[in-house]
């Protein structure tokens, strides 16, 4: 095995990836649909160590065999199952998924928009559209990747709410609850979560060389920030040599965020 | 047995302007692109469009083909966004039904068993209730008392009533298909296309390669052949019918060309540039000029 440089202890993408890595702890056999490199690598790192029964897609139309690197080629592959779109919606709508989605831009109250800014009838920048995230968000549990924290990103109330959050599905009724968990938002600074009397957001944990500060002032809105808020924590000797040496000996990791 | 083998023209001639027409693949992948470039050159107008987004509809929509899409997504996959819908967007050139992945499924699915909605959570909640104003919710029948309730969280659930999206006409390429009507798809998925196909009133296929009736089985397994005769009118030999997008395992996308149609947006002489030598031009012409710029 190639030797593991340790310095730096700990990269931002790294924290990033650990971040994204905890949200799946536990989550047992369930399918893991991240989007972008970071939840990628996470998803694979919490599989090849403390979730083994995760069940990744290969990001076309079959279950892939094992944790692959995130550079590999599609024709190396080890494919186990098909699942071809048709299926994945057999998948959400029974719940055995646990998605990272991105967002152009997040709210307090865990509203993810990926549609368009401004107003959707005429608007000021068309996005790729709402997607699956609708639904995503009220049938399994929903995370969310942001590489670049910002009050742009970070805002008091998104304009097009295509992943629902707290505060909709409860207004929409039982239908919209039952199943809905908008579980954790990673950004490039922090992980937050909605585990508040009112389900708004609250730092999780900063990432280790951000100042909690640096957070408030990328975000639009007021965070809930408790007063034994603790760092993101650093990846385990075994982990990092997983991270550098096999699922991303490439660095790919790096290209996603700003450090 | 009728012989459904038919042309690009014939199947053009068989739509009117206001249709609305459901184009089969998923993004950037196994779209009709040769039938889609026939309507690009095609005197209608005013289409309403319901896809799973990529170049089919960016490049509609550059033609002024469009007046509505029903859509989730307009993506080129590899290009995140089609920057020809973002254009027609931001200029309000078009409207837009935009719904859940998950709700197109099931609008095309209830169209194809002729009931007027299904029932989903999918939308609850979101600004898709909003934005669309004519979506209805419905309340299950069955309250706490009716024995069909497994779950007392299900009694008198409300959730979104999907309505059944008809479609006048259904568009779709398939790797093979035969003389009758059968498709077979060779790639990964075979997306939504059999539902399109069900949804429509009138229903074709463009092809790589049409067989014998009976001869799907020489090159793929008969559980690819997804597509049966009853599920279409008309099919058309069009060999690399889906190119510039991925129709595995006959040719993956075409990334290069896919740039240079990303890259004539916005700029009306780049556009005309670009659809002289790749919209504007026979099946024939346009496999040559590919064929020259991947020589040179």
């Amino acid at each position: 095995m190639t030797a593991v440089n340790y310095d730096p202890p700990c990269t931002r993408a790294e924290s990033c990836i650990i971040a994204c890595a905890e949200a799946w702890r536990d989550a047992g056999e369930i399918m893991v649909s991240p989007f972008g490199t970071i939840p990628s690598l996470g998803a694979r790192l919490a599989k090849s160590t403390f979730a083994p029964d995760l069940v990744l897609t290969d990001g076309e139309a079959a279950l892939m065999v094992g944790a692959p690197p995130v550079a590999t080629r599609p024709a190396e592959l080890i494919r186990e199952a098909a699942m071809p779109y048709k299926t994945v919606f057999d998948v959400v709508w029974s719940g055995r998924r646990h998605i990272m989605m991105m967002a152009s831009q997040i709210d307090r109250e865990g509203n993810q928009n990926i549609s368009a800014i401004g107003d959707h009838s005429h608007p000021k920048v068309q996005l790729i559209g709402v997607r699956g995230a609708p639904g995503n968000s009220v049938n399994h549990p929903t995370s969310y990747w942001v590489p670049d924290h910002t009050t742009r990103t970070f805002v008091e109330q998104v304009d097009v709410i295509s992943g629902v959050g707290y505060a909709r599905a409860a207004a929409a009724g039982g239908g919209a609850t039952r199943f809905h968990d908008v579980r954790r938002v990673v950004s490039n600074l922090g992980v937050f979560d909605f585990e508040t009397p009112d389900h708004t957001m609250r730092l999780r944990s900063y990432h280790p060389g951000v100042a909690v500060d640096d957070i408030v002032g990328a975000t639009s809105f007021t965070l809930t920030i408790p007063a034994d808020v603790e760092e993101t924590r650093l990846p385990t000797p075994e982990e990092l040599i997983l991270l550098r040496t096999v699922l991303d000996p490439g660095s790919l990791r790096d290209r996603e965020i700003k450090r | 047995m009728s012989d459904k083998r038919t042309t690009v023209d014939a199947i053009i001639g068989e739509l009117r302007s206001g249709m609305t027409i459901g184009i089969g693949g998923w993004g950037s992948r196994r779209k009709p692109m040769a039938i889609v470039r026939a309507l690009c050159r095609s005197d209608l107008h005013d289409l309403t469009l319901v896809a799973y987004g990529g170049p089919d509809v960016g490049l509609l929509c550059a033609a002024g083909k469009v007046k509505k899409v029903v859509c989730s997504f307009v993506t080129l996959d590899s290009i995140a966004l089609d920057p020809h819908w973002r254009s027609a967007r931001q200029r309000g050139q078009v409207e837009v039904m935009e719904v859940d992945e998950g709700m197109l499924y099931q609008g095309l699915q209830a169209a194809a068993w002729r009931v007027p909605f299904l029932p989903t959570r999918a939308g609850l909640g979101s600004d898709v209730l909003t934005i669309n104003p004519d979506l209805r919710l419905v309340r299950s029948p069955y309250g706490a008392d009716s024995p069909f309730v497994h779950d007392p969280a299900d009694a008198d659930v409300e959730l979104v009533a999907m309505p059944a999206l008809h479609l006048d006409a259904a568009l779709v390429h398939t790797n093979r298909a035969d003389t009758a009507g059968n498709g077979q798809i060779l790639g990964p998925d075979a997306f939504f296309d059999p539902l399109f196909l069900g949804a429509a009133d009138r229903r074709f296929l463009s092809t790589e390669r049409v067989v014998d009736n009976g001869r799907l089985t020489d090159e793929g397994p008969l559980s690819a052949v997804v597509i049966h005769r009853l599920l279409t009118d008309g099919v058309v030999e069009t060999p690399r019918g889906a190119h510039f997008t991925a129709n595995p395992p006959d040719y993956g996308r075409d990334e290069s060309l896919q740039k240079e149609y990303a890259a004539a947006a916005g700029d009306p002489a780049q556009w005309d540039a670009f659809a002289s030598r790749y919209v504007h031009v026979s099946d024939d012409e346009y496999r040559a000029h590919v064929e020259e710029r991947s020589a040179t």
